[in-house]
């Protein structure tokens, strides 16, 4: 058999072809289906398509590049940890999460049944020998916000190197200097791992590369408050899902030209749904590529979602980091601060979120707010409660969705989500 | 003005015609396999002008037979406000769903449904029946009359199942286990009912709505008296008949004269 370029790269960094081989042929007709169905898409989509169209390909084959010519991939899980460490030292980060019910089995052989089916998603892609990104990363950075993920690290450290972050339960000042140290524990582990000194220059530098692109997803998010929404919420959440494994100059770039495209859009009165479509604001779990279920299920009903209270939406982007400043340890107590603002349920108690979805909904002209919550996520799901009640106070009808990423529920939660649109 | 609401549900399919203010015409037939084919039974020789088609099937069939769709939920809410204006909440078993709905003025202000199991749902009840060989009517006769009753520790459907089959090789009497089993669904979807909160005047319906057990201890649960609609399957077909009599006439087409289905 002669093997594809691609296939001779994934073989050649330990993947197991005929599962992948699967993997590959079941998201082509799935990224048909929820994608490329959808009308009057921003051609600005289009790199993107280009990008899922070879996801385990091109991407890849730049991170080996980087590689070989003695560069460090640092993989991630979290939000919570900084990227910029990684750019300042000339180290590629990228994001790990995984998304697909396909590499759950695999995890299940080792991991409880009842993990979320992100830690055991992502499990799997190791122990099936699945993903690419795992395998072409030279250090795994994990983080502690939630028991689960906690403990998988321990075992992820059996396959591959694993660094793993202490994120505090408690904002207060301990929490907060335990948080510091963290960080700066990191920055060692960053230069120890590229023999590269991170310094006020170049970390500047880093922080100024992230913010722009935070920056471009802040217009982005601003956009989609437009009636009739400029993007769909499918689109605008798989630009968000790519540029965590991008490269962050090229994002920015790419960015700017679709928000360029939105603008003109806004300024036309031209949307993807009719004006007046009943518009969604989503919070809670991160939803990594491929899990579009949701969305997907919400925009075939006629509605679109404007926009994702989540690590995989304004977690991601909302909050700069400081510029300007020219002390290398000032500059990384500042970026540490920036980190722990992200309000991710971990957090006791962890009210900013609560005001943020309210701040969302608001300016995203939301009709109703889904909580999303992935099956056995406790935190989330024991926050939606204050979610609940604090919606209800601002007057914001509220529905909380529990599920995972396969389709046993897909009748249950067409349901529900007809039922919550014809109450809006 | 004819209006056909047609639900179609896991177990079974309800039909109810619905004209000037009054229900004209009402059926219950198994959904079968073809439940495509059923509804088309159900309609045959029957004229309307409108039809509104909800339940799990409302996707399939509805395009076929030139009907429009709507939620379960909102069907049932349309039906409780229509039979007892002063409703303020629903409690709705189903074979595959159990749903708690509370009512504002216009509509739905808050819902729940069960997750994905069939804990506390008709399909619960029925399996557990078959454990005990009895009918579902018989089934919940049995639990009535109980002396006591046996606790449950599972409300998975196949752990209470082996748990029922323990209990009757340890000897235990059947009339403690119908009543156990019956407090564990009574447990689940009260606590449902808390979460989204009950008040009076509440409504129960749904295929559950027959079991008089269930009613009794629902009510002993949330300390309200429940009210049982007098058809209580077929509520949710009536809503959705309703909600396409309340709908302007589509402007393209205008009122179709008697849609007859072949």
């Amino acid at each position: 058999m002669v093997l594809t370029e691609n296939e001779q790269m994934w073989s050649e960094l330990g993947i197991d072809l005929a599962s992948h081989g699967q993997l590959m042929n079941a998201l082509g007709p799935i990224y048909q289906e929820i994608y490329l169905g959808q009308k009057n898409r921003p051609k600005g989509m289009g790199f993107y398509d280009f990008v899922v169209g070879d996801i385990h390909g091109i991407r890849v084959k730049e991170l080996r590049e980087h590689a070989k010519s003695g560069g460090k991939v640092v993989a991630t899980y979290c939000v919570f940890v900084p990227e910029e460490f990684c750019w300042a030292s000339g180290a590629i980060p990228i994001s790990l999460c995984a998304g697909t019910a396909f590499s759950i089995p695999a995890a299940e052989e080792v991991l409880p049944r009842n993990t979320c089916a992100l830690i055991k998603s992502s499990f799997g892609f190791k122990l099936g020998r699945l993903c690419p990104y795992v395998q072409v990363s030279h250090l795994i950075v994990g983080e502690t916000t939630c028991d689960g993920k906690k403990k998988m690290f321990e075992l992820l450290a059996e396959h591959q190197p694993v660094y793993v972050m202490e994120v505090p339960n408690k904002r207060g000042p301990a929490g907060r200097a335990l948080w510091q140290q963290e960080v700066r524990d990191f920055k060692a582990k960053i230069e120890e791992l590229t023999g590269n000194r991170i310094t006020a220059e170049n970390l500047g530098e880093a922080i100024k590369k992230v913010n722009a692109r935070r920056r471009e997803f802040k217009r982005l998010s601003m956009l989609r408050a437009a009636d009739p929404a400029p993007i769909s919420g499918k689109d605008a959440l798989l630009a968000t899902q790519v540029s965590m494994y991008d490269d962050v100059e090229r994002e920015t770039q790419i960015m700017k030209a679709l928000n360029e495209e939105l603008e003109e859009r806004v300024k036309n009165g031209e949307g993807v749904f009719p004006k007046g479509a009943k518009r969604i604001l989503i919070s809670g779990s991160p939803m990594a590529i491929p899990n579009w279920k949701l969305h997907h299920i919400i925009e075939s009903a006629g509605a679109v979602v404007v926009g994702e209270e989540s690590c995989t939406g304004s977690r991601f982007f909302n909050e700069l980091a400081p510029e300007g400043i020219t002390d290398l340890d000032e500059m990384v107590t500042a970026l540490a601060d920036r980190y722990l603002k992200t309000n991710c349920a971990c957090f006791t108690p962890n009210c900013e979120r609560l005001d943020d979805i309210i701040g969302m909904a608001k300016t995203l002209m939301a009709d109703g707010v889904i909580h999303y919550n992935l099956q056995f996520c406790h935190t989330y799901a024991n926050e939606a409660i204050q979610v609940d009640k604090a919606l209800e106070k601002a007057g914001i009808p509220l529905l909380r969705i529990e599920t995972d990423y396969s389709d046993e529920d897909a009748g249950q939660l067409k349901t529900r989500i007809d039922a919550f649109l014809e109450t809006l | 003005m004819i209006t056909a609401g047609l639900d179609v549900g896991s177990r079974t399919i309800k039909l109810v015609l619905f004209a000037d203010g009054h229900i004209v015409h009402s059926a219950v037939a198994d959904s079968g396999l073809k439940p495509v084919d059923r509804c088309r039974r159900l309609l045959d020789s029957r004229s309307f002008d409108k039809l509104m088609v909800t339940g799990y099937g409302r996707d399939l069939v509805a395009p076929g037979l030139s009907g429009a769709t709507i939620s379960e939920i909102s069907a049932q809410a349309a039906a409780v406000r229509f039979l007892y204006p002063d409703a303020s909440s629903v409690i709705d078993i189903g074979g595959q769903d159990s749903k708690v709905i509370r009512l504002s003025p216009n509509g739905v202000q808050k819902f729940e449904m069960n997750d994905r199991c069939a804990a506390g749902t008709g399909k619960f009840l029925e399996i557990m029946a078959r454990a005990l060989e009895l009918s579902i009517d018989d089934f919940a006769r049995t639990a009535l009359n109980a002396q006591r009753s046996v606790t449950l520790n599972s409300l998975c459907t196949v752990f209470a199942e082996s748990e029922v089959v323990s209990l009757i090789n340890k000897g235990e009497d059947a009339h403690a286990i119908a009543l156990g089993l019956h407090q564990a669904v009574a447990s689940r979807v009260g606590s449902m009912a808390k979460r989204v909160g009950m008040a009076d005047r509440l409504i129960f319906s749904g295929g559950g709505a027959k079991n008089p057990c269930l009613v009794r201890l629902l009510e002993e649960k949330l300390s309200l008296k429940i009210t049982v609609p007098e058809e209580p399957q077929t509520t949710a077909a009536l809503g959705a008949a309703i909600i396409a009599s309340l709908q302007p006439p589509s402007p393209s087409t205008g009122e179709r004269p008697g849609v007859r289905v072949p």
